[in-house]
């Protein structure tokens, strides 16, 4: 049983970090054992992320995207995760919260103001085949409920692919957008499910093309998990992921 | 004109009654259920917040059954002649905190009113920081019944899944476990074995918002029970795997906490809760299935709903018949005509064309080619008040649109009576067996203590004998024509 009370969502985050005070992350999965957390002191975002390099980096053995450009958290005013409605969305990420926002490719440490936040982008890599919003948030003392993320990655393609799809899984409502193009769209109340939902068939141009997705979640693990498939369905390996 | 509109109402109720399907009966509001257990001759299952029910006869459920300590969502296992209970300490949820504790205790007998109902200290068996990708609440127990080790899987959305080995004597962690993570995205998981797959089950979708839960449960499996458990398509559990085995239906929306209750061989039941009984203020309620298997993965069967059937033999595909003269429909051969004529639709048989043509008393049954004719056609209702089973009421069985009801009688074979009276004879037991077929049981024969079932004893000829799942004889299908 797991409640997700609207009502105390905003108390939620208050409770939460108090009940953090001394503890830290020593260790989380990168195989199948978890060692049992110590303390919090700490509070970093690693081992969940690295820092992104400018190495030659492909997709995982299963072709999930590990290396993305992800913009601290934009508070938001969320009820209820019931709220992830197609339409809602539509709203959430139509909104303009910074300049150039669907075309931006920003650098590291690059910085947005979105009302009175200032945020950064952060160039990293997840360890794990899915991306943990949740403890990046986390990790950097920003709010970790009722929140708006954005993240964008570069793949190079070493050939026009035609019969792409973009699959996609996330915790929390989001969007994706392939070059530019709405491609999938992720509403409702969800867990992320590898390959949840997928976009319909999509070209891949030879060289670059940007992935961008912003995913908005109330009370929960906020995270997501992005790859391309061919059209037998088959994962796409052969790409390189860089961030410019 | 008021004519019309009787029949209408009565065409309306027709329908309405095909497509109930009924809940346990009593009082079966549970959140959260434990596995259903037998102790003592009676069922039990446990709840969130120290509820529990009980039920003399699987069938009418009411409060009950006692358990300390509160917390959430319990398992309850039996192992030897003690009952091992788990639960979570806590379970606030994701806008809790996340410092879980998984208690276990032992009971002699789950029957309060029994000498020997008492529990052990509670003991922690597994434990989450708050911090780290786990919650430790919802538990479920499995004991292996290849090696007899004794294991508990535990977790919720709050990141993984866990399994941790416990003492099958003591009930305490194996000194020196440590914790496996084997699913994410989650909870309410349950662990069972079959045929040499561990199968994980879980409940994924929202939890606790009454008709607007989204609760469903799924499964992955391992050869194994440390996994890595994969759905039907090849996804692991740990990147959110797994495959559907209820879903919301009849009115009952959000199925969440699977448990398993082997009853014997080819007759199991899963059970759950719902979280919104619209035929009860949408309350949460207990729900049991029966549970079939199909290409190796669990799915939860429909319980039967009040309708008109034909009663199939899976031995030879003939179906279930009164015993009477065929009669002949108008026309004969209707080939070599000629293909100019107009043709129109001819009625089918019915009831009152060959009616007065059966005897009045007690008529035989036999089993034939379905031809779709009256003395083919049975309608299968629940009988109110007359108890039940695990997961099931006692039905009646008539002949669409009459009163003359299929009874045992004291030589052990299938008759019709004329009239239904309720007696016990006349009351049949259903259940649908893991293959999807379905096992009809007298629940009495006159003058006898055995449990016999409906039975093929030839191509057309039923009998009531001693059920053998292995055998097509003793396995029936209820079709909808």
């Amino acid at each position: 049983m797991y409640i997700k009370r609207n009502a105390l969502l905003l108390a939620a985050g208050c409770v939460i970090f108090a009940a953090l005070r001394s503890q830290a992350q020593s260790a989380i999965s990168g195989g199948r054992v978890d060692k049992i957390t110590d303390n919090d002191t700490l509070r970093t975002i690693t081992p969940f992320f690295i820092p992104a390099t400018t190495s030659k980096k492909n997709p995982n053995s299963e072709g999930f995207i590990q290396r993305w450009l992800l913009l601290e958290p934009i508070n938001k005013s969320i009820r209820s995760n019931l709220v992830f409605t197609n339409s809602y969305l539509k709203t959430q990420f139509d909104t303009a919260y910074f300049p150039n926002q669907f075309t931006v490719i920003p650098k590291d440490r690059d910085k947005v103001k979105v009302g009175e936040q200032e945020l950064a982008w952060h160039a990293l890599e997840s360890p794990t085949f899915n991306v943990k919003l949740f403890r990046l948030a986390y990790g950097l003392k920003k709010h970790t409920y009722a929140v708006l993320f954005w993240a964008v990655t570069v793949v190079n393609s070493p050939r026009e692919i035609r019969n792409v799809r973009l699959a996609v899984g996330s915790n929390g409502g989001s969007t994706w957008w392939l070059n530019g193009k709405e491609t999938v769209i992720l509403d409702g109340d969800r867990r992320m499910v590898m390959d949840d939902c997928v976009s319909t068939r999509l070209m891949l141009n030879k060289g670059k093309n940007i992935i961008r997705g912003a995913l908005i979640n109330g009370p929960g693990l906020s995270d997501f998990c992005v790859r391309l498939l061919n059209e037998k369905g088959e994962p796409i390996k052969d790409l390189t992921v860089s961030l410019q | 004109m008021k004519l019309i509109v009787k029949i209408s109402t009565i065409t309306l109720f027709s329908i309405w009654l095909a497509g109930t399907a009924i809940a346990q009966v009593g009082k079966p509001f549970i959140h959260d259920p434990s596995t259903i257990v037998e102790s003592d001759g009676k069922y039990f299952t446990f709840g969130t917040g120290g509820s529990g029910l009980m039920s003399e006869d699987g069938w009418t459920w009411n409060g009950g059954a006692v358990r300390p300590g509160g917390g959430a969502a319990p398992d309850v296992l039996k192992i030897g002649d003690r009952y091992l209970v788990v639960y979570g300490a806590t379970g606030g949820g994701l806008a809790g905190g996340h410092n879980g504790k998984i208690l276990a205790m032992w009971n002699k007998t789950l029957d309060p009113k029994s000498p020997d109902f008492k529990y052990s200290e509670a003991v922690v068996v597994a434990s989450s920081d708050g911090i780290e990708d786990n919650d430790s609440i919802d538990p479920g127990l499995l004991l292996d019944p290849t090696d007899g080790r004794l294991w508990l899987s535990y977790g919720t959305y709050w990141g993984y899944i866990r399994l941790v080995e416990l003492n099958p004597k003591t009930g305490k962690r194996v000194e020196g476990n440590k914790p496996l993570n084997i699913a994410i995205d989650c909870e309410a998981t349950d662990l069972i074995y079959r045929d040499g797959w561990y199968y994980l089950l879980g409940t994924h979708g929202t939890c606790c918002d009454g008709p607007n839960s989204t609760y469903n449960i799924v499964v992955g499996r391992s050869r194994k029970v440390t996994g890595p458990y994969f759905d039907n398509i090849g996804r692991e559990m740990l990147k959110g795997g797994g495959k559907l085995v209820v879903a919301a239906g009849d009115r009952l929306i959000g199925p969440g906490h699977f448990g398993r209750t082997v009853l014997e061989d080819g007759v199991e039941k899963m059970s759950c809760h719902y979280e919104a009984d619209l035929d009860q203020s949408a309350r949460s309620v207990l729900g049991i299935h029966p549970l079939l298997w199909k290409n190796g993965w669990p799915v939860a069967g429909d319980n039967l709903k009040e309708g008109t059937y034909e009663i199939e033999s899976e031995r030879r595909g003939y179906a279930l018949q009164l015993g009477v003269d065929f009669t002949r429909m108008p026309g004969g051969m209707r080939f070599n005509r000629n293909n100019d004529e107009p043709v129109k639709p001819v009625p089918s048989q019915a009831l009152a064309d060959v009616v007065k043509t059966w005897p009045t008393g007690n008529i035989g049954v036999n089993l034939s080619d379905y031809m779709f004719r009256p003395h083919q056609k049975w309608t299968i209702s629940p009988v109110a008040g007359a108890g039940g089973y695990l997961g099931g009421p006692y039905y009646k069985i008539v002949i669409t649109g009459t009163g003359r009801a299929l009874a045992a009688t004291q030589d052990a074979e299938p008759i019709t009576v004329p009239t239904f009276t309720g007696a016990p004879e006349q009351l049949w037991r259903i259940d649908q067996l893991t293959d999807g077929t379905y096992r009809i049981m007298p629940k009495e024969v006159p003058n006898s203590k055995e449990h016999l079932a409906l039975v093929s004893s030839g191509d057309s000829t039923p009998t009531l004998a001693t059920f053998d799942m292995n055998s097509d004889n003793s396995k029936w299908n209820l079709r909808v024509h």
